[in-house]
């Protein structure tokens, strides 16, 4: 089973490289409010249309900013 | 708060109806083959071999799977990366690129496959040329979406973004490894045929070591951060535990990896290869259920917005079917059940359960919150086509299952049952027929989800129609 001598390799490459993603993202504070980012998506990144305006005050039209 | 640029909505919305005319593509070409089990005339061989169930097929699952899914995937992660990271898409050139090559990677797939041309690895078809593309495509799909989480304005990654990043980089890696192929040469020069770089068991362990991270990475963890994002704004209130959301990533990413083989029980693959899948599959329905539950607890103190919220009613039920799937899916790999259920109607049921339950209506419910605030509207044309589109969709997908679920139960045993003097109790073909009423029902139940996709193209079309597309402001956070 040759193809094993790829895939075993690969994973455990893998889970070292996810293994460090993870140390970073916690050394980094990613993780330090497990409560505040929930709130956050639906407090400052306002829903148009929950609030009522949908259309932006300076929202322009699409077709306006390409060039 | 604002400032003066905008999130760029353009790829967003591309991607957002592309989504939907595909999946109406997908899902009628998966009628059309459904129809062909049942009535064998509409191979309309009497017209050449391209309307065959052979060359029909593989076109189904990558047009619902790459087109349909892939598409949603696109539209909603450049729309939650720009407002969860509260600043404009990186490299609007090479996110404008991504959209005309997988729109071009789609209509090559539609044109070769009929066509016969196939390296004939399940959800993995098509040839070199347009493995390639792919490959160009995916890479610029990577630099734009981590280019925008690089230059975000709030230091904390949302939970949302972690799902979709994990999703891009392990398809990347995925892709590259089953993808080694070595391409046919005739008289010195390159076809567009090829052969895999693996051989016999080997290929079949690399190309289910692929599949079935396609169906971890591509159909669960990227539509999870669609889920993570949609669920909460629709119900209006912050996910159940954001704390058991990152534990559900990371669970989720550490243990996936080595599923594959359970697609491979009893066969040339070796005996412990094949327990280690079954054993990495049935500790997945740990992190799987807890994401379920994390999704659906949400509505917890509000469930009564399910009653007339039809686009809650689809991210909720299509949680229900998440919870369901990966239930059944750790279930089915277990060595026991699989004698069973393996090459038989269920694993088509299991299939669509997560394809249609999961992954459809978690895409539907998320297109309809997603496409009126393109256009700059509060919400779709019309709340009750989208309620219709829930119950036609829902009963659909129940009578497709069940009786998958039935005619899958009886071909295993109908396959199995033996005489007393140790031969066969039932040829092959007896089960076939048994199987027609089921194979029938499955058209209906088809059919109806394809209705559904179509009352959803007619309301979108209603909602875009003398619409002015509109891209919102980029919202400057509170404290970044």
């Amino acid at each position: 089973m040759e193809s094993l001598y790829i895939l075993i390799p690969l994973s455990v490459v893998l889970v070292f490289v996810i293994g460090l993603v993870f140390w970073w993202s916690v050394k980094s504070g990613q993780f330090d409010d497990l409560q505040g980012p929930a709130y956050r998506i639906l407090f400052e990144d306002r829903d148009e249309a929950g609030s009522g305006d949908a259309v932006p005050p300076s929202g322009k039209p699409a077709d306006e900013e390409k060039k | 708060m604002q400032t003066e640029t905008t999130y760029n909505y353009k790829v967003v919305r591309q991607f957002a109806i592309m989504a939907v005319v595909w999946g109406i593509v997908g899902m009628l070409v998966g009628v059309l083959i459904a129809a062909q089990l049942v009535w064998p005339q509409l191979n309309f061989p009497q017209l050449g071999e391209w309307f065959h169930f052979g060359r029909l097929r593989p076109l189904h699952t990558n047009a619902v799977i790459f087109a349909f899914g892939g598409s949603a995937l696109f539209a909603t992660s450049y729309y939650v990366v720009q407002r969860t990271c509260h600043t404009r898409l990186f490299a609007p050139g090479l996110a404008a690129f991504t959209f005309w090559g997988w729109q071009l990677v789609i209509v090559l797939a539609a044109l070769s496959l009929p066509l016969g041309f196939t390296t004939a690895k399940e959800y993995a078809e098509l040839e070199w040329p347009i493995d390639i593309l792919i490959t160009l495509v995916w890479v610029a799909y990577a630099v734009v979406f981590f280019g925008t989480i690089a230059k975000r304005q709030v230091s904390h990654i949302y939970v949302a973004n972690w799902f979709y990043g994990a999703f891009i980089i392990a398809v990347a890696l995925l892709h590259v490894v089953n993808s080694a192929e070595v391409p046919v040469l005739a008289a010195g020069l390159l076809t567009p045929k090829s052969y895999s770089a693996y051989a016999g068991a080997q290929d079949a362990m690399v190309q289910w070591w692929y599949g079935h991270n396609a169906v971890g990475f591509f159909l669960t963890a990227g539509f999870l951060g669609m889920m993570y994002y949609f669920v909460p704004k629709q119900a209006g209130r912050p996910v159940y535990s954001y704390r058991l959301s990152v534990v559900h990533f990371w669970a989720l990413i550490f243990t996936y990896m080595w599923a594959g083989p359970h697609h491979l029980h009893y066969t040339a693959l070796p005996d412990w290869t094949q327990s280690l899948g079954m054993i990495f599959s049935l500790i997945l329905l740990a992190p799987s259920w807890g994401g379920m539950i994390n999704g659906i607890m949400t509505l917890s103190g509000a469930w009564h917005k399910l009653r007339d919220d039809p686009i809650l009613k689809f991210l909720i039920v299509s949680l229900s079917f998440y919870g369901m799937s990966t239930f059944e899916g750790p279930m089915m790999s277990v060595k026991t059940v699989n004698a069973l259920s393996h090459y038989t109607d269920w694993t088509v049921g299991h299939v669509h359960s997560g394809a249609l339950g999961w992954v459809a209506m978690v895409t539907i419910g998320s297109l309809y919150y997603l496409i009126p605030r393109l256009y700059g509207k509060v919400e779709m044309y019309s709340k009750d086509l989208v309620t219709a589109h829930f119950w036609i969709a829902t009963i659909g997908i129940v009578l497709y299952i069940a009786s998958m679920w039935i005619s899958g139960v009886m071909q295993g045993l109908m396959w199995r049952a033996t005489n007393p003097d140790g031969t066969l109790t039932y040829a092959f073909v007896e089960a076939v027929k048994a199987s027609y009423p089921f194979w029938t029902i499955r058209v209906l139940g088809g059919l109806l989800f394809l209705t559904g996709m179509l009352v959803m193209a007619y309301n979108v079309f209603k909602t875009v129609a003398g619409a002015k597309p509109v891209d919102a402001p980029v919202l400057a956070p509170a404290h970044a």
